[in-house]
């Protein structure tokens, strides 16, 4: 199977196209054909994506499953896995028959929704296997096109404003990234990522309108990269169109965004910005160390004073992605092993939490907290699902939450404590908000009148979390699954990395001394 | 003589049928017959596209240099005819059933095409004039086609004072150019402008293109443009859009190279500028738009300033890419168009944005085909109108505009927010009483096509980045 990657791509896209092209009305016999569709289709690409997994040699740190064709431009499209992208690959393929079976409820242009979220799927596993640097942005991009509709056509009140910030925010971040793609390719004659990777572009100081520029053009790159990244990831400051997006998505729309559309930012910045601009990063590694400490502190505490509950597990996403921002930019093998772990596991528990309000959101139509109380006398299944959620999400050892946190600390550790003490009162803080979510919304009596008729979840809802529940556990207890895919390769990033600085200070001594 | 005549044969043939029709239709049937002549120039134009395209090569001069025929005029000739025979056939039905299809339009349409022919093929000032009035003088007349009503002549005569300004600066600028270069042809005037140009060659060529910015719409020659796309009937519209937009960047790019190419620094500042305004200017004014031929002027605008951008550059690549910007705008444009033609109510064309309120649920194969050509013209990715954009600011970037780069960049996002205000109509609105979409089969093909293309183009781009390349390469050397 020489183009394996193509065809875990393009299955859901082939899927969509079947939906649009041969089903036919809106009555209920079309709407459930369009979803058994659409969840065979993403299923039969899980089970392909296996394949990927089985096949896949950790201890080759290069691409593999490499397929390369002539594209427009001198472009390529070009496609391949390594130790780093390979689990991000796994994730999208896990997660979309979820997402599909928890939009079983949705009756609103059921046909339309379920080709959006199967050309989304596309585009979020080419991101993650592009070895073109057009390639990849053309993925990255085109992700913001169903997203934008998702939100905008199935989300909640404020949905117009929400799908506007959400698509113009992150194209604007992007865009920039564009002109620092059209400079890689203008500097290196190439776009294909592995040979970039190896290229040494320019890092010799110099003054733009007056300013100067530490580390030259690789500072100016990342910076333009780091725009893109920061907005996907999303980082602190630049956040804030996430709580936003998430409120106003339809469940489903949440968990993917959560679960994987966040991920692209971290990916992006372990595929371009630490190993294509080394000197940049290097340059830039306290201010980025410093915004996710800030992110993580700030955004807890925002979410504590959330009446939304949506809302709060959107900023407590912010904040737990400031611990993937801080763990790569660790640069050392605990700080990125966790970053990568925190990613994969992040991935897990959000669009499980997402899922959990999607649940009695479905029953109850308000988000609002307050609403709820005591759901633990009539919903025990629930509250069960519920706490084991919050305790991963807060970090409790035994889960995936814990090793993700844990590793990141370490690394960061080694390389600011400073940064390392503040990042680790978030623990506590997410501690607080998410058992205080959980006492305000599960515990208690059951005193609203409204809520007194509320059935527990049903089997569908229980098959849905069970996969989600057996890898919380199972990465928690053996975390290894991961770290011993993406280890060798973090080992060669990092070995990389550090050559390539080591080489461009022996250059600026060099330079000084004969000036 | 007769070497001569074989060059423009084209454009003679195009010539002698138009005065041939239009004295056959004065003495017989008049307007019965404008349905028939429709049909015929648009195949006449698509044969003559075809014939260019499929025979041409090398590069071949008549009349002492002031007519070229190269690589370059023929893709630039080619884009000009397959897109007026579009916007041809596109806009027969609705005009009929208007009752104003004159058998005038399709005959100033095909003299306008000659016109442009020549614009794109001029190697001399004179000639560059000649084809630009030819060009200019059936424009104004089919602006105002719909004579009873105010709105259209207004568009008309607003077009015609304007025009006639920038034509009299373009003149001015010309005769400066001929004062200090001693000669009106090109390649003269390249052996005069160069290194060191006196000022009034400069000053002159300033004055020459702003004369061309204004036939561009460039900012700040752009006043007309959202007036006379309002005014004007909608299929007159969809032509003003198209095919003049590629004569005139055609002709820019001749002059800046064949002309001035000695002087790249000079007018690449300026072209920098117009097209940095340009963008900016038709991002920012959209915004306020409700009436989309109004909107699709500022789009028109702005576009105009990104394949500037890349004739900024002032390379082969440059030119590359806004040939190819130009083809793919061209094709977004026809099909934005048909969709705008086929929007109506009670048999009336409507033209408010509001009004297309939920159109996806009533439509939604047509709603489909027009969200893409959108995120196209708005540069979004997978879609064709992104490798435009990518294009030129490659050229751009290489070309050492690498500012220009980061404003267009950031333009396009400001940009994005009113093709995606359309979108949200058509998707995220309130039910309202559905649009009607017209019956014309030809609107909903051309449409469906267009939106295909943007799709399957990003595959190889159907081969227009080589031609178009080897058509660069032709004019600069």
């Amino acid at each position: 199977m020489d183009n394996l990657l193509s065809i875990v791509t393009f299955i859901p896209t082939f899927a969509a196209a079947i939906l649009a092209v041969f089903l036919r009305g809106e009555d209920a016999a079309a709407q459930r054909n369009a979803k058994w569709v659409a969840l065979i289709a993403t299923s039969v690409t899980f089970l392909v994506s296996l394949f990927i997994l089985f096949d896949f040699d950790p201890q080759n740190t290069g691409f593999q499953f490499v397929e390369e064709h002539e594209w427009l431009l001198g472009l390529k499209y070009k496609m391949g896995v390594d130790g780093i992208s390979i689990l991000f690959v796994m994730l999208t393929t896990f997660m979309m028959p979820i997402t599909i079976a928890a939009s079983w409820n949705v009756t609103v242009r059921v046909k339309e929704y379920m080709i959006a979220f199967l050309i989304l799927e596309t585009l979020m596993l080419g991101v993650f296997m592009a070895l073109d640097l057009v390639l990849f942005y053309l993925f990255f991009e085109a992700g913001l096109i169903p997203m934008f509709l998702i939100i905008g056509i199935w989300g909640g009140k404020e949905r117009i404003y929400a799908s506007f910030k959400f698509f113009l925010y992150t194209f604007l971040g992007s865009v920039l990234m564009l002109v620092a793609m059209v400079a890689m390719f203008t500097d290196a004659g190439t776009t294909d990522i592995p040979t970039l990777m190896r290229h040494q572009f320019g890092s010799e100081d110099f003054s733009v309108l007056g300013i100067h520029v530490v580390g030259g053009m690789q500072t100016l790159m990342f910076l333009a990269f780091f725009a893109s990244f920061a907005v996907k990831m999303p980082m602190w400051p630049v956040h804030t169109w996430l709580p936003d997006a998430h409120v106003q998505a339809p469940t489903a729309g949440s968990v993917v965004l959560a679960a994987i559309l966040l991920k692209m930012g971290g990916y992006g910045f372990l595929r371009f910005s630490l190993p294509m601009f080394p000197v940049g990063a290097e340059v830039l590694t306290p201010l980025v160390l410093w915004m996710s400490a800030i992110a993580i502190v700030y955004t807890s505490l925002v979410a504590l004073a959330q009446e939304d509950m949506k809302k709060l597990i959107a900023y407590s996403s912010v904040a737990h992605m400031g611990y993937v921002t801080m763990g790569i930019f660790a640069a050392n093998q605990q700080g990125i092993d966790g970053a990568i772990f925190q990613m994969l596991s992040h991935g897990f528990i959000s669009g499980a939490l997402f899922l959990c309000v999607g649940v009695i959101y479905d029953r109850m139509h308000t988000r609002e907290i307050d609403a709820y109380g005591g759901l633990v006398n009539r919903m025990p299944a629930y509250a069960l699902i519920f706490m084991l959620f919050t305790m991963a999400n807060v970090g409790l050892p035994g889960t995936s939450g814990f090793i993700g946190e844990f590793l990141t600390l370490i690394g960061v550790f080694q390389v600011n404590t400073w940064v390392a003490l503040v990042a680790t009162t978030g623990v506590i803080l997410s501690a607080a908000y998410a058992l205080w979510l959980y006492r305000r919304v599960v515990l208690g009596d059951l005193i609203k009148e409204s809520l007194k008729s509320i059935s527990d979840m049903t089997t569908r809802e229980r098959a849905i979390f069970a996969p989600l529940v057996v890898m919380t556990l199972l990465l928690g207890v053996y975390p290894s699954l991961v770290t011993d895919i993406t280890g060798p390769a973090v080992e060669a990033l990092i070995s990389n990395y550090d050559t390539a600085l080591a080489e461009a200070n022996t250059a600026t001594q060099v330079a000084d001394a004969t000036q | 003589m007769q070497a001569d005549l074989n060059v423009i044969l084209p454009e003679i043939l195009i010539s002698v049928y138009s005065l041939a029709a239009l004295l056959l239709v004065a003495y017989t049937g008049k307007d019965r017959m404008a349905g028939v002549l429709v049909w015929l120039t648009a195949a006449l134009l698509t044969a003559m596209a075809l014939w260019i395209g499929a025979t041409g090569q090398g590069t071949r001069t008549a009349f002492g240099g002031m007519f070229n025929d190269d690589g370059f005029a023929r893709f630039a000739k080619v884009t000009i005819l397959l897109s007026a025979s579009a916007v041809l056939v596109l806009g027969q039905e609705y005009m009929a059933r208007r009752k104003i299809l004159r058998f005038e339009y399709p005959l100033l349409i095909s003299l306008s095409a000659v016109g442009m022919m020549v614009m794109v093929s001029a190697g001399d000032l004179m000639a560059l004039y000649m084809g630009l009035e030819l060009q200019s003088l059936a424009l104004y007349v089919v602006a105002s086609l719909r004579r009873d009503s105010a709105k259209s002549t207004e568009a008309g005569l607003k077009y015609f004072v304007l025009g006639a300004l920038s034509s009299g600066l373009l003149l001015y600028g010309a005769s400066l150019t001929y004062g200090y270069a001693g000669t009106t042809l090109f390649s003269g005037i390249i052996e005069a402008a160069e290194g060191q140009a006196p000022v009034g060659l400069l000053l002159g060529l300033v004055f020459v293109l702003a004369g061309l910015a204004f036939k561009v719409s460039a900012v700040p020659f752009h006043m007309w443009t959202p007036d006379v796309y309002e005014g004007a009937p909608t299929p007159i519209t969809a032509f003003f859009a198209t095919a003049p937009k590629v004569a005139a960047m055609g002709l820019f790019a001749r002059v800046v190279h064949d002309a001035f190419g000695g002087v790249v620094g000079d007018w690449q500042q300026v072209l920098a500028v117009l097209s940095l305004l340009s963008m900016f200017l038709g991002a920012v004014a959209a915004i306020g738009q409700t009436d989309i031929k109004r909107l699709m002027a500022y789009s028109s605008i702005a576009h105009m300033g990104y394949a500037l951008m890349g004739l900024a550059a002032g390379t082969a690549l440059g030119v590359e890419a806004m040939l190819v910007y130009m083809a793919i705008y061209v094709t977004m444009n026809v099909g934005t168009f048909a969709f705008i033609l086929s929007m109506e109510r009670d048999g009336k064309p409507v033209t408010d944005i509001a009004s297309l309120n939920m159109y996806s649920r009533a439509h939604p194969g047509r709603a489909l085909a027009m969200l893409l050509l959108l995120f196209s013209l708005a540069g979004v990715p997978p879609l064709l109108g992104f490798f435009g954009k990518l294009y030129v600011l490659r050229a751009a970037y290489e070309g050492g505009l690498a500012w220009l780069a980061v404003a267009g960049v950031v333009a396009s996002v400001i940009g994005a927010f009113y093709y995606l205000r359309i979108v949200y109509y058509m998707y995220f609105g309130e039910e309202r009483e559905p649009l009607e979409t017209g019956k014309s089969p030809v609107q909903w093909g051309f449409l469906m096509a267009s939106a295909a293309l943007m799709l399957l183009g990003i595959i190889n781009m159907f081969g227009v980045d080589s031609v178009a390349q080897a058509a660069a390469a032709t004019l600069v050397n």
